[in-house]
């Protein structure tokens, strides 16, 4: 046996990769369902979809205060009572809101599912939104924002978001101490008439499912004023900032500095997308990338590296994240443009773009690891209005992206004049 | 039910295969007997450097990373205070890439002089990310320091300071690799679309050449039962002030770790608990506030942190804090309260069995305490807990003579 020489693989890139398909129904009112039954555990994932993300806020704040106290009581429960139900059979029901969409999720043994459905139901029919909720909620988010405006990492999200789209943009838009003290539960209750009690709802199920889902779901929520929901992409302009680099100092006592380049790009329905996410990997989308191999392993600059697409629907943006030693920041942004510019330059070596191919399709393989993935791909291709092939293709793309396409493309993208460049520190 | 075999080659390495032939994957997780614990006080924050020069080539493979993704493979490895793990995930057919690249580095590493500078310099930047350029960074550093006067866990994995790791040698690395990285020190645990005698036949031939090396004998110091309160006060550029107490509880493998770990989902981990509902949502003094305990191997702590609503006397809130638990000792719980939190902990597991990486990670840990098969007969030692466990407990962990109290206090320059 020699060490020296590794054992033989096959290439990832000649797996059959499959992605399960759901199974599909509708309740009384329309509102669709779809479900993944998989996995060995006794356990189950509900997802309730609704169309009430801060894209429909008349100001900041209202979606995410809307969705949050959800759970904060309705005409039949208290908040404690609320929480006391789910908990009381170890489950979780979470909310999290986002731009277009917002999302109720459950998370329980499947045995318990029929004593919980009520406890949902009466959220989305009977919330009440009390003051002293308000109150609180509100006082707990300034606590919060506090906290996390002391942090450069969280400070320099928000601004390079406010730079790609304009603070007027869904996208774009931050909520300062002002705007949490204005939301009042007038404004929560009107949200809640439009987007929940009249709203539109997808509903994403997946783990151990029980045979009669349809029907259970019909009991809690057929009968609701729900709609299915128009999933074709909103538009809704964006506003560009004018001047491209910025140096802010937020802690006069910060060792790091936190960096954050960024240039808008295309949503996924942009014929370039899917090969994209190939470059994106050989330039900061993993371990083994450019990005990595030369900031982190080579110069030690820094703890992580990271470039990526935004998970938008509408319009993406593609960043490049890091946290690196006060003193090495602008060296850092200095090797970001090298390696853009090798990119533009040099074709991939084959070996490389092998190796790359190899660990995504291996990544992909990996992520179709049990039910919550599965429907997380599906629920992905649903929302964004794509094909039922989309997740074929982008496999495709993986496997034969040529050397030549991607070089065109970094000659099209990484062009440092279309980037945004912000240190926060 | 997780099923799985378990067997000892002749260096010493133990060996636990899952088999579970729904996933094309296999994961392969490699655990060290070996943490922070372990480390020379003078020379903390070493097992976890260590790990990153894991990654700097061994002696036969220049690279770890890439064979492994070539392989369509990822991986990753952390660091506690008991232990250092390592785990890769790639497609079954390419299983012999992990054991090829993991027996190599177990054999010996490469002693890069260029890896060990870089990575200290990653280490660092780590330390000053997680550390030092965020609010309350360094307040385990503190506690760790109040609460543990003899036992290593006094330090952070990190370590105690950065001075500790850029003064870090080629010399410590050999000497920490040959005392703790060997076969009778180790855990192999490989779980996914595998078959019992593949496996045997794969350890025999990469692992079985390994010599035994020498078993690290653990003698760490014990910490003395503590026997009055503690207390620091610290001010500092955070835009809020907060409080955090901590009580010394049970081993790992003690039974009475169980009625801890339950004691700990009362008072918070939900909106329907103790603390959450009573200093939250009525009394309105904390923003929040959590209950948790550290889950170390040696006795760890339980540990009570939250932030206060601004202009609240932080002595009123740390009473407040007292009168949770007082009442906790006097009244204790209700059976409802008992079967939720039993009930949450049945559900927990669940989830966490769910991915193939989880069940490997969680069955060499298991291992590690003495016997894999607790993955099976955990949740039976939580069921078994009674109200009187949790009145007894509640009594004895809650002791104010066993408490430390760190007050973290802002100087409102911020905000």
């Amino acid at each position: 046996m020699n060490r020296k020489i590794a054992p033989p693989i096959i290439d990832a890139v000649d797996f059959k990769l499959s992605l399960k398909p759901y199974e599909f129904s509708s309740l009384n009112n329309g509102v669709p369902v779809y479900s993944i039954t998989a996995g060995a555990q006794e356990v189950i994932q509900l997802e309730l979809v609704f169309y009430a993300g801060n894209w429909y806020e008349k100001s900041k704040g209202i979606a995410a205060a809307t969705n949050s106290l959800l759970k904060n009581g309705t005409t039949n429960r208290t908040a404690f009572q609320i929480n006391e139900a789910f908990e009381y059979y170890g489950s979780y029901c979470n909310r999290s809101c986002y731009n277009e969409t917002s999302v109720i999720s459950l998370h329980c043994l499947t045995k318990h599912l029929d004593k919980l459905l009520p406890v949902l139901n009466d959220m989305l029919l009977n919330s009440i939104f009390p003051d002293e909720e308000l109150e609180i909620y509100k006082q707990n988010s300034k606590q919060r924002l506090r906290v996390n405006l002391q942090k450069c990492e969280f400070v320099a999200g928000r601004l390079i978001d406010s730079y790609l789209y304009g603070e007027a943009h869904p996208y774009g838009t931050y909520s300062g101490m002002e705007d949490i003290d204005s939301l009042n539960t007038a404004d929560l209750k009107a949200f809640y008439k439009n987007y929940y009690l009249n709203g539109s709802l997808a509903i994403f199920v997946a783990g151990s499912v029980p045979a009669n889902l349809t029907a259970i779901l019909n009991e809690h929520f057929g009968a609701l004023q729900l709609s299915k929901p128009d999933y074709s992409i909103r538009q809704l302009a964006i506003l560009p900032a004018d001047e491209r680099k910025f140096r802010i100092e937020n802690d006069p006592k910060a060792v790091q500095g936190a960096i954050r380049i960024a240039s808008l790009f295309p949503n996924r329905h942009h014929p370039d997308f899917k090969k994209i996410m190939v470059l994106n990997n050989v330039f900061g989308g993993f371990f083994g990338s450019r990005l990595m191999s030369n900031i982190r392993e080579e110069k030690g600059y820094t703890y992580g590296i990271y470039s990526y697409l935004q998970n938008h629907m509408q319009q993406s943006a593609w960043l490049i994240s890091t946290e690196a030693g006060k003193d090495v920041c602008e060296a850092t942004i200095e090797e970001i443009y090298k390696e853009m510019k090798l990119l533009r330059e040099e074709p991939i070596e084959a070996e490389e773009l092998q190796l790359v191919r190899n660990y995504m399709i291996g990544g992909i393989l990996g992520e179709l690891d049990g039910p919550f993935q599965i429907i997380s791909k599906w629920k992905n291709i649903i929302l964004n209005d794509l094909e039922p092939s989309y997740f074929y293709e982008s496999v495709d793309a993986i496997k034969t992206t040529s050397a030549e396409e991607l070089m065109e493309l970094a000659n099209k993208y990484l062009v440092p004049e279309k980037f945004y460049e912000l240190v926060v520190y | 039910m997780i099923q799985f075999e378990k067997f000892t080659m002749e260096n010493g390495l133990r060996v636990l295969t899952h088999v579970d032939k729904s996933t094309p994957m296999v994961v392969v997780n490699v655990l060290y007997d070996v943490g922070a614990r372990d480390e020379n006080p003078e020379k903390t924050g070493f097992a976890h450097l260590f790990e990153h020069l894991m990654f700097g080539g061994s002696v036969n493979i220049p690279v770890y990373d890439e064979p492994l993704q070539v392989a369509g493979g990822e991986n990753n490895a952390y660091t506690t205070n008991d232990l250092t793990n390592y785990y890769c995930q790639l497609p079954a057919d390419n299983i012999e890439t992990a054991f090829w690249l993991e027996s190599d580095r177990m054999l010996s590493l490469a002693f890069s002089k260029k890896s060990l500078e870089v990575q200290r310099k990653v280490v660092c930047e780590e330390f000053k990310e997680h550390y030092i350029n965020k609010p309350y960074g360094d307040v385990w550093h503190k506690l760790r320091e109040l609460v543990y006067t003899k036992h290593p866990y006094k330090w952070m994995t990190i370590g105690a300071s950065l001075k500790h790791i850029e003064d870090a040698t080629l010399e410590d690395v050999k000497a920490f690799f040959h005392k703790h990285y060997n076969p009778s020190n180790a855990i192999l645990v490989v779980a996914g679309n595998v078959e019992q005698e593949q496996v045997k036949a794969l350890c025999e031939k990469w692992f079985g050449p390994i010599p035994a090396g020498e078993k690290y004998n653990r003698n760490l110091p014990v910490e003395p039962k503590q026997d009055s309160p503690r207390f620091m006060e610290v001010s500092s550029d955070v835009p809020l002030d907060a409080i955090y107490k901590c009580w010394h509880i049970y081993p790992r493998t003690d039974d009475r770790y169980y009625v801890a770990d339950l004691i700990s989902d009362i008072l918070s981990g939900g909106g329907s608990s103790r603390l959450f509902q009573s200093l939250v949502k009525e009394k309105k003094l904390f923003s929040n506030i959590e209950c948790y305990h550290l889950g170390s191997t040696d006795a760890g702590i339980m540990v009570i942190e939250g932030k206060l609503v601004k202009g609240t006397d932080i002595k009123e809130a740390d009473k407040a804090i007292q009168a949770e638990l007082v009442r906790l000792q006097k009244e204790g719980i209700s059976e409802t309260e008992l079967e939720k939190v039993k009930n949450k902990t049945e559900a927990a597991m669940a989830f966490e069995d769910m991915t193939v990486m989880n069940r490997a990670s969680s069955l060499a840990m298991y291992e590690l305490l003495g016997d894999a098969d607790l993955i099976n007969k955990e949740l039976n030692k939580y069921q078994a807990v009674t109200l009187d466990n949790i009145l007894e407990q509640s009594r004895i962990i809650f002791d104010e003579n066993n408490c430390s109290t760190l007050y973290y206090l802002s100087n409102n320059k911020v905000n």
